[in-house]
């Protein structure tokens, strides 16, 4: 029975609707950013395979937004590189909770690390096993599913936006309220405030400094700099 | 930038992107990660952004009318939104739609003028 099952599909059909349930919280928020980031693309300038490309090969949502900034200011790739290692380096701690789930998806591995995002690795580690399918095959198709909501929702907002008339001006607010909506979640879980004054305090000298056009990247090193000067500080400050 | 240079920073962006995902496949394995790799982990997000933030409001005009005054509105409209939903997506589509009704509306400068 199961081994039929598996031959005529049906067993595959399970765990794709079980990983496409799990999956439900994802899809509207993939699909929504997805569309706002596909639309700043395509107002930006750029054709909408170009937005359908990035969502395919980059597949980060909150540095794809940045991305579209980033372009239309014309930054230097060096640039374009470190911010996106910075702002993706919380992936590097990603992994460590999922080296037994992903020595089982065999030569899928390589696809379920690129896949990691925020989201998939937050049902990854929280969702239980279904039983009844095959586990590695249910983490696959999470992972997939989620990309695939990704990638269809830049789509849609890229090619909408050849399509729509309405006035787009002010779009771009989405990318600032994207980042204030990150840092009010930020501030309710971090008990210090310091590595909070010294991005800000960074940031804004820099502007002074070295001015608009080249502050970020004077502000990301000078503030990692002083956090490593005071790490001692930052972690009791935390734990108290 | 051109189409070329965005598809190299494309690129570019990717390959980063992955390293990240792919680094503590290669060089975590055995045992816990460097004591300064779970520091900068743990708290480089809130300091990246604070400045990420200021990044975005850097270039409003604050010299002429409407003195940054739609953006100060649709900023405080993200923090009440969610403060008050709690929900990303209400907070974010919420403010940009005010936003952009303020900017392209040009309701502030004639109140002021």
């Amino acid at each position: 029975m199961f081994i039929m099952n598996y031959l005529t599909g049906k067993y595959q059909f399970k765990t794709i609707t079980l990983a496409f349930k799990a999956t439900t919280p994802v899809l509207f928020g993939y699909l929504a950013i997805g569309i706002a980031f596909g639309l700043l693309l395509k107002d930006a300038g750029y054709p909408w395979l170009v937005a359908l490309f990035m969502s395919i090969i980059v597949y980060a949502g909150a540095a794809q937004f940045l991305a579209v900034s980033f372009f239309a200011n014309n930054l230097p790739f060096f640039e374009v590189a470190t911010i996106t290692f910075l702002v993706n380096f919380r992936h590097m701690l990603y992994g460590l909770s999922l080296f037994d789930k992903f020595n089982q998806t065999g030569r899928l591995k390589p696809y379920m690390i690129f896949a990691l995002t925020d989201e998939t690795y937050a049902l990854l580690t929280t969702t239980k096993d279904p039983a009844g399918v095959n586990a590695p095959r249910f983490y696959f198709y999470i992972a997939l599913l989620n990309h695939f909501y990704w990638v269809a929702g830049s789509a849609i907002g890229a090619i909408a936006g050849n399509f729509i008339t309405i006035n787009t001006t002010g779009l771009d607010f989405a990318l600032t309220a994207l980042f204030i909506v990150l840092l009010l979640e930020q501030l309710k879980s971090y008990k210090t405030r310091i590595p909070f004054l010294i991005g800000g305090t960074c940031a804004i000298l820099a502007i002074f400094f070295i001015g608009k056009s080249n502050m970020l990247l004077a502000a990301v090193i000078s503030s990692i700099c002083i956090m490593l000067v005071l790490e001692k500080r930052i972690v009791e400050n935390e734990s108290n | 930038m051109s189409l070329t240079n965005v598809v190299i920073a494309i690129g570019i962006m990717a390959f980063i992107t992955f390293l990240t995902r792919v680094f503590p496949f290669l060089f975590f394995r055995k045992g816990e990660p460097p004591q300064i790799i779970l520091f900068i982990g743990k708290f480089i997000p809130p300091t990246l952004i604070t400045i990420l933030v200021i990044y975005c409001l850097k270039d409003i005009p604050l010299g002429t009318l409407p003195y940054g005054f739609n953006e100060l509105l649709a900023v405080l409209m993200v923090i009440a939104l969610h403060l008050r939903f709690g929900n990303p997506l209400i907070s974010i589509f919420g403010a940009t739609l005010v936003y952009m009704f303020l900017i392209q509306s040009n309701l502030i400068s004639r109140l002021f003028s």
